[in-house]
Formats: C-alpha cells, structure tokens, sequence
C-alpha cells in the first residue's frame, strides 16, 4: 500500500538523480521559491488589520468617517474579502506573469517603484561582496602564513572589532567623522550635483566612488568572519600531505600558497557566498536608512508598517529570488572549482 | 674512492613546541652510494622521516636544523651542501623534485583532490625547465605510461580520487621521476597499500632503478621489504645512526644488539618455538642510548657501541671516524 503510494515519488526521485548537477540544481530552486512565496505571504497576512484598516484608520485621524459601504467596496477591490488560499493564488498568479500588483501607499503600480531600488541594493550588495573578498583574502592567507606573528595578531583584533561593530553604529561613526572632518556628507549614492543629474559617465563615475562607504559598511562584518574562518581553513590545509607534495616538487611558496591550500580552503566560502547575501541585504537595510540610500531598505520597512501587502510582498519575493540565485550560482562555482562535488 | 650522491655527517634537528624541545636527530652520520639503493629501517620516531625531510630542506617552523652538513654530489665533479643553502636560495627550488625527489607514504592524501593527475605529474616539469605546458603533459603522459598506468591518454585527465590506492602510488613515482632526478627518497612506499600492491610498487622501483640508474634512498621499517629491495642498510634508533652496513652483513650478521633485537622480533626469522623477543629482551643491559662515535669494523660496516663492546670486533686500523 504504502509502496504503492511512494511509486510515483521514487521514480521522480530517480529521475532527479540521474540528471546532471547543474539541471537537478536549477530544478532544485523552483520548490524552494513556492515555499517562500507561501511564508512571504503569511508575513505579510500576519499582523492584524490589513491595507483597508491602516487606511481607515488614517481616514479616522482626519476625522472622516467612512460608510460600511465604502468599506465593503474596497475591501472587493482589492480582494480582500476572498478567502486566504484564493488571495495567496491572485498575488503569485500574477506575480509569476511579472504583474506584481498596485501600491495602495504610493498609489502606483508595484513594478513602477521596485525595480531602481532593487538595482541599487544589488550594486551595493555586490560592492559589499567584493570589498568582502578583497579584504579577507589576503589578511586572511597573511594571518594564516604567518600565523602568531605581531601581523596576525593585529589582523585578529581588528577583526574582532570589526566583527563585534553593528552595521548601523558604524554607518553613523562614518557620517559623522567624515563631515566632521572632512567636511563632506557622505550619505546617499550621490554627490548634490549629480543627484537630479541625468545619466553621464561623471555620474557614475561620481557613484562609484562613492559606493565604497556604503559596501564596506555593510561588508563590514561579513569581512571579519570571512578572515578568521579563512585563516582557519588554511591553517587546516596548510601541512597536509598534498601540499608537503607539491613543496617537495620544487613548486615556490607564494604559487604553492594559491595553487594547492586555498583553493580547497575556499571552497566553503563559495558556498556560503550564497548564504551571506541574505545577511548583507538585511544588513544593508538598515544601513540605507542610517545612510539615506536610494535603496530598497526604506521603502521597504514604510511599506511593512503600512501593510502595504502587494509592496511588501514583492519586495521579499524579489530579494528572496536574489538570494536563491545567488545561491545557485555560487554553488555552479563550487562545482566548476571542487570536481568532487561535480563527480558526486 | 667511493663515489656517494649523498654524505650526511653530524645532522642535528630539533623541534620546539609547546610541550618543549624535541632533539629529533641527534648527530646522524650516512652516505648514499650512487646509483645504489640504501634502505633505513628504525622504529616510529627514530627520525628517519626528519632525515629524508632535511636533505629536500622541507623542515619547517617549529623545526629547525641545528648542525651538521648534507654534501650532495649531483655528479662526481661538483658538490654542495644543502644545510649551508640559504632559505630562499633559488638551488633549493631546483634540488626538490629536479635533483632529488620524494615518494610518501600516503598516496591516498598526498595528491591534490581538485587537479587533474596530468596537472599534478606536468607541474614538476613546469617547475624545473622551460618547456611549453602541451611539451610537459606529453612527457608527463609518457612517464605514467612507463610506471604502469594504462589507457593514459583518458586517465591524464582524471582526478586522483578516480584511481586506486596503488594507482595513486604510480602516480606520484610519476611525478617523482619525471624530471630524472639523481635521488629519489622513498618515505614509507608500500606501508598504506595492501600486500598485492606493495610487491608491485616494490618491484616497479626496483625495475625503474635499474632502467635510470639514479640512487635510492628507501626508508621502510619492514625488514623484509630491507631484503628485497635494498643493497645498503642504514639503522636509526632515537635519531641516531647505530649500524651500517651491505643488506647482506646486516641481515645475516648484525653486530649491534639493537639490530639484532630488530631481527628477532620478526615472525618468521625468530625460531617458530619460541616467543618472540622484545628489543629489551635482546639488547640486555647494553647502553643504546649514548651517543658513541660510529667505529668502522674491517669488513667495512659501522656500528655506534661503547669500546669495551667494540673490543670482540675486529676494528679497521685505517678508518676515518666519521
Ligand atoms: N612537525 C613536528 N613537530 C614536532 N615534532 C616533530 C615533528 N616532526 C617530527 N617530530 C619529532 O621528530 C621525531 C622523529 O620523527 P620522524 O617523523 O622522523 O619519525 P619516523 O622515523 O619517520 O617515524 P615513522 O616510522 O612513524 O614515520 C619524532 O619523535 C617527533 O617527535
Ligand atoms: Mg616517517
């Protein structure tokens, strides 16, 4: 019976096994995302009262009265008033078509507010990716080498300050120093005379320059832990037998250095690349309200606190789909470098 | 004159760490004679690994080397010492894997996971001459073929965790011998592979000593693989030499207590009615501790033992004490 029952999953399952990693991955993504969807949308269900509500109750503090009439209206309009599992199948039907509903807060379509932001949170992201990896990298293979030297030392316990300084406290220890002494406002992506400029090379130019503060803000802490896990892998690999081996070959040390202990030493890092993006999207959250960013962050927590679900909603689902990709794609890179997994 | 590839004399190593100082070699004397196989045996931790690692300069913090000298000969005109090499001297780049190279005991970890096996046999050739990346995997390719790997032109691009322990094994002999080195140090061989295997690796050594005439040095703590495989015998205790000699005298007739206490621990060799003997059974009260001076005896060997137990042995009058 219970065989019987089990059949068809047993032969999807064998199916999945026999394809090659990279589909099995890509099909691997699908599931996940109908499980977020479903969370995303009990959050955004969650707490009491709904978009109809929080704009009575505005309506209320103006002192407008609202007849049961108007109500029922929009409650149909945005229908509210269909059961749960209905409203859950109108907001991903649409949503997989790419009509990611209307924003009841900023009265406009959802697509016409998300999608800039959503780019500058990942250029910020990435940014805070790469400060991330230029930085661990080589204190990391430093402090590993030279392990217990004054340099690894002083790597160490700027790591842990660094580690142990929220985001947000050290957005402000930034502003505040910079126009203190520096004289200059380094919150937002621009300088005042490109901001309502059009686009130009000097404007990005003017970006990118800028883009350092905010992506090293926010990779901050993910840089700490990089390094010290980094120097710990390494150390690991450092005298195991393989690399005694290509020593005794004749190869030089700083070639033997990447060549043989770091590459299997980063291996877990390219798989947790994918893991440290929901941290450094959260993460740059609340630093682009510290830092008046022009990023998903604000917007994001107005559109929480005013249950602006079709708003909301999108923006989990999009940056939930941001990280799943990611993930996907640091794990295709793990399988390109580790051939084990690839060969598994 | 004997024409020796190696002569070591006096290689002192220690090791400093947490718990204190380990003295790891304390004063080892040996020669390697060329095109020769010379064996050392010794018991865990009598410095034999230390030894092989100090003439390839692979000893690293917290080991350091304290005294002595490692003359090497590449050919019978010119000679250096490795020990006298400064750290990044770019001989010692040269040296490791070009003139002299290494086999380990571990062939199951002492290969990369994540490159290929051409890669990895290829590199010691990039490592040493100037000669394109396609030249390299050609030779590379030709020398697996020569230790007995088959089907190479598919199992070049493999990765090790592909082949079996013993393939392995060929593989990094491979990687040993591609650059025809004028030593090759064999740390252990045959020690993690099954018996089958360890004939075969065994007799492909032999076979590929014989056919490029270079020097081995084999250390082993098999002193049936001793037999087989080597012309020379060196015998390490607490890192120091005790006896040298050809296999045949020490095998046959070993003059210092420890060796002896060596060969009859040996299943096999040790009559079948009795039990088998402990090194202290054999060696008794004799002192194996203090470092005498190695006397050469006038059949050539040399054994470190205190002189009234030299007295019943004939001494060579004209020998040099090393
Ligand atoms: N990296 C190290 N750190 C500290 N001590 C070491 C280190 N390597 C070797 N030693 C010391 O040197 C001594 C000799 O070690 P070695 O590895 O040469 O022994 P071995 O004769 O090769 O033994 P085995 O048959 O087990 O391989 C050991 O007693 C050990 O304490
Ligand atoms: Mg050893």
């Amino acid at each position: 019976m219970l065989r019987s029952i089990l059949k068809p999953f047993q032969v999807v399952s064998a199916r999945v096994r026999s394809m090659n990693y990279v589909t099995r991955r890509i099909l691997g993504m699908f599931p996940t995302l109908f499980f977020i969807s479903i969370i995303v949308f009990v959050i955004i269900d969650l707490p009491p009262g709904d978009i109809v509500t929080s704009r009575l109750d505005r309506m209320e503090a103006q002192g407008v009265e609202a007849s049961p009439e108007y109500v029922r209206n929009l409650r149909a309009r945005y229908d509210l008033d269909k059961p749960l599992y209905l409203q859950y199948l109108f907001w991903i039907g649409k949503f997989v078509t790419g009509d990611l509903g209307y924003s009841f807060f900023y009265s406009k379509p959802v697509n016409e507010l998300v999608w800039e932001r959503l780019g500058y949170t990942l250029l910020i992201t990435v940014a805070a990716l790469f400060f991330t990896w230029i930085v661990a990298l080589p204190f990391g293979i430093y402090s590993a080498v030279k392990q217990y030297s004054i340099g690894d030392y002083f790597i160490t316990v700027v790591a842990l300050v660094g580690l142990a300084t929220p985001n947000f406290l050290l957005a402000l220890l930034v502003m505040y120093f910079s126009s203190e002494y520096f004289g200059v406002s380094i919150g937002g992506l621009f300088s005042v005379e490109y901001r309502d400029e059009v686009w130009s090379l000097d404007k990005v130019m003017d970006m990118l320059f800028r883009l350092w503060i905010p992506a090293s803000v926010v990779g901050m802490g993910g840089t700490a832990v990089t390094m010290r896990l980094l120097r710990a892998n390494l150390l690991d690999e450092l005298n195991k037998p393989y690399v005694v081996t290509a020593r005794a070959k004749g190869v030089k040390p700083l070639k033997l250095i990447l060549k043989y202990p770091l590459r299997i030493a980063i291996n877990p890092f390219i798989s947790t690349v994918g893991l440290l993006l929901p941290t450094l999207i959260s993460g740059e959250a609340i630093v682009s309200v510290v830092l008046n960013l022009p990023t998903t962050g604000r917007m994001l927590l107005d559109a929480l606190l005013a249950q602006d679900m079709y708003l909301a909603g999108s923006f989990l689902m999009l940056l939930a789909i941001l990280t799943v990709v990611g993930m996907l794609i640091s794990d295709l890179i793990l399988a390109w470098s580790d051939p084990r997994i690839r060969y598994e | 004159m004997t024409d020796n590839v190696l002569e070591i004399r006096d290689l002192g190593v220690e090791f400093k760490t947490d718990t204190g100082t380990t003295n790891a070699l304390r004063g080892v004397n040996f020669d390697v004679p060329r095109g020769k196989v010379t064996a050392i045996v010794g018991e865990s931790g009598s410095g034999k690994s230390v030894t092989a690692n100090c003439i390839m300069r692979l000893i690293q913090r917290p080991g350091r080397i304290t005294s002595g000298s490692i003359l090497f000969n590449p050919t019978s005109t010119e000679s250096f010492d490795i020990v006298a090499l400064p750290d990044k001297d770019s001989l010692i780049y040269e040296l490791r894997g070009g003139l002299i190279s290494m086999v380990f005991q571990e062939p199951m970890t002492a290969l990369s996971p994540v490159h290929k096996v051409g890669d990895q046999v290829s590199e010691a050739i990039l490592c040493h001459r100037n000669v394109s990346k396609a030249e390299a995997w050609e030779e590379a390719a030709e020398m697996l073929n020569h230790v007995g790997i088959e089907d190479v032109s598919r199992r070049i691009n493999m990765y090790p965790f592909e082949f079996s322990g013993g393939m392995r094994q060929r593989v990094v002999i491979a990687t040993a011998l591609v650059c025809h080195p004028e030593v090759l140090i064999c740390d252990e061989p045959t020690t993690a592979l099954d018996v089958t295997i360890q004939a075969e690796i065994l007799t492909l050594i032999k076979r590929l000593q014989t056919e490029l005439n270079n020097s081995i040095l084999f250390i082993t703590h098999d002193i049936g693989v001793v037999a087989q495989i080597s012309d020379y015998v060196v015998v390490m205790y607490q890192g120091r030499v005790l006896e040298i000699g050809s296999t045949h005298q020490v095998l046959k007739d070993p003059k210092h207590p420890y060796t002896q206490g060596l060969l009859a621990a040996i299943p096999g060799i040790a009559p079948p009615d009795q039990r088998l003997s402990t090194i202290s059974d054999v060696v008794g009260d004799i002192d194996i501790t203090t470092a005498y001076p190695l006397t050469t005896l006038s059949d050539g060997r040399k054994v470190s033992l205190p002189q009234e137990a030299l007295r019943k042995f004939s001494i060579r009058r004209t020998s040099e004490t090393l």
